[in-house]
């Protein structure tokens, strides 16, 4: 074999790439991760919000985040050797006004027809769950089996143990082209030399499309930018996942460590420059009012740091996990649209077994590259 | 570009137990083993232990963490990239960042 060949060559080190490394090394294959950034896990996996829900998701995904919150999650600390701070308690997503209770009880309807536990209740029923919650809440959907749990720690646990089984990580290598080979997808072209591998995944984020159009494919991704807000650690004072009907925040307490992690989308898309996400003064000051208007009691816990984070929106928001039929030998694994950490664990098994046995173990016909065609 | 190859064996060092983070209480051998398990980089220590994460944002620790990692890397603090300093530059009460818009007091 050549130096730089491999069973599999995996563009991004984000956490679907360490995950999906993981699962092929543990299955026998030798793996090679290809990362742009100087360190592992610096896109969209280590700037999220930690939410591993099932609730809220569109029916297309939720197989997938339910497979993971089954059977992965739980035992994902113990299976690669470090504490990811994952925490079961559930995922309460609040509402203030009848507009709001509206769109739970029409997320909720959905979800519950996809054979999920999660059911409507009142402000007082959520107060219940959580008593610091303001009297502003009506209502809320209430899923028990959501949670969270810390996505730095969950990328490079994925990452470390990969690295342990064997998988060869380069970072700083960025890669410019996917190449064919009699048909086949069979290299890739980056910056310091040529890889070759047996099957190539592509998980590299919004970095996907220029990629997959060098071999002719496209996916339709465009970036939108999220920023997030960490506090000091507090005492422990509520362990459920918090999400909102007007989106206007959404985080957690981070289990065994005190700080809490809030998220908002930015809305500064026009004016952001492209490349490095920056966080903006606007966004934080927002999302501080709008959680304080949920949560008053945090009105004198300090933000210590900010960040903001790109994300791989697709067009119809869920992602694109496929093979291809004009590049075999080529799978996608893109366009997460800003809620793909949950899901991750899951995702990495389903493309650790498109490898080795042919097919994933769920049927993801509905998350096909060619669904955006024309009709 | 960056190939994380092993480091060779740890070997434990007499003051593995000094802390070296006091905000995230993170000691010398929690770094060195972090380095020794592929964290190659300041922004992975960070991520992966929260050294130089807590209340001061690794103002005190920031040069050690740094040091330590280019020793075990071999290589010349210079070299380390450095981490990402964020927002805010103090530690900042929600209410005081939520109080940014104007208002007619009267
Ligand atoms: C602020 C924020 C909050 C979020 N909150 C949540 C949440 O609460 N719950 C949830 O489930 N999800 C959340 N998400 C989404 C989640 O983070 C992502 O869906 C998930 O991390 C996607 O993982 P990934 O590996 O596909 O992408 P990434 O982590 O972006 O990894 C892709 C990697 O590919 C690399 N790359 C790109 N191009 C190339 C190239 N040409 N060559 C080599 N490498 C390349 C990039 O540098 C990057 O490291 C959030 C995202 C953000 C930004």
């Amino acid at each position: 074999m050549v130096k730089n060949a491999a069973d599999v060559v995996i563009v991004g080190g984000g956490i679907m790439g360490c995950a999906a490394a993981y699962y092929l090394a543990k299955g026998g294959c030798s793996v090679i991760v290809l990362e742009k950034e100087n360190a592992v896990g610096s896109g969209g996996s280590a700037r999220n919000g930690g939410g591993v829900r099932q609730s809220g998701r569109d029916p297309r995904e939720l197989p997938i985040a339910m497979r993971g919150i089954k059977n992965i999650w739980p035992t994902l600390a113990e299976e690669l050797g470090v504490d990811v701070e994952y925490c079961q308690k559930g995922n309460l997503r609040l509402g203030k006004t009848a507009a709001h209770l509206d769109i739970l009880a029409g997320l909720t309807r959905k979800a519950v027809d996809c054979g999920l536990n999660v059911k409507m209740i009142s402000g007082d029923e959520a107060r219940a769950i959580n008593p610091y919650l303001s009297q502003a809440v009506l209502g809320a959907s209430w899923c028990p089996t959501d949670g969270h749990a810390n996505p730095l720690l969950a990328t490079l646990a994925f990452y470390r143990r990969a690295r342990q089984l064997g998988a060869r990580f380069i970072s700083g290598e960025t890669v410019r082209a996917i190449r064919k080979n009699k048909g086949r997808a069979r290299v890739v072209a980056a910056e310091n030399g040529l890889y070759e591998g047996g099957t190539i995944i592509v998980a590299a984020g919004l970095g996907s499309r220029p990629l997959l159009n060098t071999v002719g494919l496209d996916v339709p991704l465009q970036p939108v930018l999220l920023e997030t807000l960490v506090t000091e650690a507090a005492v422990e004072m509520f362990p459920q996942m918090l999400g909102t009907a007007a989106a206007d925040f959404y985080g957690h307490q981070s289990a065994r460590h005190g700080s809490f992690v809030f998220g908002i989308a930015s809305g500064y898309e026009p004016f952001a420059r492209a490349g490095f996400p920056v966080s903006s003064s606007g966004a934080a000051a927002a999302a501080c009012r709008n959680i304080l208007s949920y949560f008053p009691v945090l009105a004198d816990l300090k933000i210590i740091r900010s960040w903001a984070g790109w994300i791989d929106d697709c067009a119809d928001h869920v992602p694109v996990i496929s093979f291809t039929d004009e590049v075999p030998g080529l799978i996608i694994a893109c366009g997460f649209s800003g809620h793909g950490f949950g899901i991750s664990p899951a995702v990495g098994k389903l493309l650790s077994e498109m490898v080795i046995d042919g097919q994933p173990a769920l049927d993801l016909a509905a998350l096909r590259y060619d669904r955006f065609g024309i009709k | 570009m960056l190939e994380r190859k092993d480091l060779g064996g740890y070997i434990a060092a007499p003051d593995d137990d000094l802390i070296v983070c006091r905000c995230e209480e993170i000691t010398k051998g929690e770094i060195r083993h972090a380095i020794h398990d592929g964290l190659f980089t300041l922004a992975e220590i960070r991520r992966f232990l929260r050294a130089g994460m807590g209340l001061c944002q690794g103002q005190t620790c920031g040069r050690l963490v740094k040091a330590l990692l280019a020793r075990e890397l071999g290589v010349a603090p210079a070299a380390v990239e450095p981490a990402t300093a964020r927002s805010p530059v103090r530690p900042v009460e929600m209410r005081v960042l939520a109080d940014n818009q104007e208002r007619d007091d009267g």
